[in-house]
């Protein structure tokens, strides 16, 4: 018998539920020890593009489901994880990992998940308020997702990181484009094959490779963005963001303040960050015999 | 009328010269001039059973304030709406140079007898339509009635008079295949039209590159044959820039610059424009634009 031909893994970008090959044909080979690991596609502007419209086309669906049936569909990554672990601790291995950090890794990651799937109908219930005010009206503040949100994801803690970046944004109705680690992007890719198998619907999460630098500045000023969340050490590639963000005044989210493999990371604070605040003044006829304030 | 109806259409050659069109690509300065060519070429559009006098005030607005911060920017060629709309566009067009298209002829299945769809032509010319764009009988040109056809384009054509242009709408989507686009084109431009358009935009498929091909081919047919220019008008489907600038690689290429002129080539759409400019800005500032700054019209 002739010795069996190693099949190996294309590893793509992650468009409006498809895996398409970068617009720009470029690619960038990943080595370990002068070995190639994988092919990985050097994104271009193009892509950044396509991604955004594809988030914003997803936008209204998404937001609009009910935020229960959101909640089972992030538990539904957590479950499809939990079946491909050995793929994702295969790869955090060939990044570097060690064994037994691989493992952690990847369950906390799967822990953060269904942590963070438990909150989409809970977040108004905790943070919306009905507001006392002195007119006949029923004053009431609730959240709404932002809309499009950028995302850079962390260069180190490739999976838990992403994690970390992601559900929290999403969790809330907001779509998502995100450029993700450049020297260890292995465990995105195979991120997004989870995503495309978990009923998200197509465009609610985009994954982009290739180089920060290049990329991050088309993200940041892109005027249908409407959120950044950063988590670069980069200090002048963050600036420059920021700066470019008050374009269209979108919000910047400086993810890289928080504890990212600390399990103090694990609050709705985090997603709170990604909402808008909305009150509402609702005319009532003033009923003098109630003693309530509002 | 003698119609050569021998005139096939070679559907492969079509497809394959639209394929090897849509492979080139502008870039910077060409582009920027395409895409303000594009906006000057511009039918912008209502045709709904909403319309409301305002809502065509709003796109008349639209018409000629298309991007405040852009104010270099050529106007539409014109507004196209429903013959009941014409003296609304016509009062608010007044002082400028956009015409008013209106749709007559029981649009969009000319399911009407004659009389009434002379009277709706007169009506809309008296209102102040520039521009009438008519649609042919298709369940007659099923029929073979290919003389019914004709002679119903010559009536119209003879109530616009010398007071509006007539742009001829096939509805290719419901004429089947390119030998039926070319017969019609042809029966439209030898019974007089202006223009020749694709579609009511109420039918899909609507405006294709490839149906477009056939159609100018039959207009260039006839330029060589007589000298006399008619013009093309794609409608229906042609909502980004990408797409626009092909059809205008595909004129130039089949009839030449002669046609690359608002008065001989127009799109009707009704979201092209906003792309358009999205595409302008993002060509001068370098950022990608966001639909939510510009105006819906």
């Amino acid at each position: 018998m002739s010795k069996r031909i190693k099949v190996l893994k294309t590893y793509k970008i992650f468009i409006d539920g498809k895996f398409p090959r970068t617009e720009s044909g470029r690619y960038t080979q990943l080595k370990k020890d002068n070995l190639t690991i994988a092919n990985v596609c050097l994104s271009s502007r193009k892509d950044i593009r396509n991604a955004v419209l594809s988030a914003r086309n997803a936008f209204e669906s998404w937001s609009s489901k009910s935020a229960y049936n959101r909640s089972q569909i992030l538990y539904r990554i957590a479950e499809m994880m939990e079946g491909n672990k050995n793929q994702f601790i295969e790869e955090l291995i060939l990044q570097g990992e060690e064994f037994n950090k691989a493992i952690l890794e990847i369950d906390q990651s799967i822990d953060r998940i269904i942590y963070f799937a438990g909150w989409p109908d809970k977040i108004n219930p905790i943070f919306g308020s009905v507001n006392p005010v002195a007119s006949s009206h029923f004053n009431f503040t609730i959240l709404e997702p932002m809309g499009v949100v950028g995302i850079v994801a962390s260069e180190e803690n490739s999976l838990l990181g992403l994690i970390s970046s992601i559900i929290p944004i999403i969790l809330s109705g907001n779509t998502c484009v995100t450029i993700v680690s450049e020297k260890l992007p292995l465990c995105a890719i195979s991120l997004a094959e989870v995503i495309s198998n978990s009923d998200v619907p197509n465009g609610v999460v985009n994954i982009i490779t290739g180089s920060k630098d290049e990329l991050a500045p088309h993200l940041a000023q892109h005027m249908d963005v409407n959120a950044l969340g950063v988590n670069i050490d980069n200090k002048e590639l963050k600036n420059q963001m920021f700066f470019q963000a008050s374009n269209n005044l979108k919000r910047v989210v400086d993810v890289s303040k928080y504890k990212i493999e600390d399990s103090s990371f694990e609050s709705p604070y985090i997603v709170k960050k990604f909402m808008e605040a909305k009150t509402t003044w609702h005319p009532i006829e003033k009923d003098f015999t109630s003693t309530n304030n509002y | 009328m003698i119609l050569d109806l021998k005139t096939k259409v070679d559907k492969l050659g079509i497809e394959d010269r639209v394929s090897r069109i849509t492979k080139r690509s502008l870039k910077s300065e060409a582009k920027l001039q395409g895409l303000k060519m594009i906006l000057s070429m511009i039918d912008l559009t209502t045709l709904e059973g909403m319309d409301t006098n305002k809502r065509v005030e709003q796109l008349c607005y639209k018409a000629t304030h298309l991007h405040q911060e852009l104010p270099e920017l050529p106007n539409v060629a014109a507004v196209c709406v429903y013959p009941n709309m014409v003296k609304t566009a016509s009062n608010s067009l007044k002082d400028s140079e956009v015409k008013v298209a209106s749709v007559a002829t029981a649009f969009p299945s000319g399911n009407s007898s004659l009389e009434v769809k002379i009277q709706e032509t007169k009506e809309a010319v008296f209102n102040g339509a520039e521009e009438i764009d008519m649609v042919i009988s298709r369940g007659k040109f099923h029929s073979g009635e290919y003389n019914y056809v004709f002679d119903e384009i010559a009536i119209i054509k003879e109530n616009c008079g010398d007071k509006a242009r007539l742009k001829v709408i096939l509805e290719t989507g419901e004429l089947g295949d390119y030998d039926h686009i070319r017969l019609a084109s042809e029966i439209a431009i030898k019974a007089g039209a202006d223009f020749i358009k694709t579609s009511t935009g109420k039918i899909k498929p609507a405006a294709t590159l490839p149906i477009t091909l056939v159609m100018l081919e039959a207009i260039k047919d006839h330029y060589y044959n007589t000298g006399k220019m008619v013009g093309m008008k794609p409608a229906g489907g042609i909502s980004n820039s990408k797409l626009a600038l092909q059809y205008l690689v595909m004129v130039k290429e089949t009839l030449g610059n002669l046609w690359l002129d608002k008065h001989w080539f127009r799109f009707g759409a009704s979201s092209l424009a906003n792309d358009v400019l999205m595409q302008i800005l993002k060509q001068k500032t370098g950022v990608y634009q966001s639909n939510n700054y510009f105006s819906k019209g």
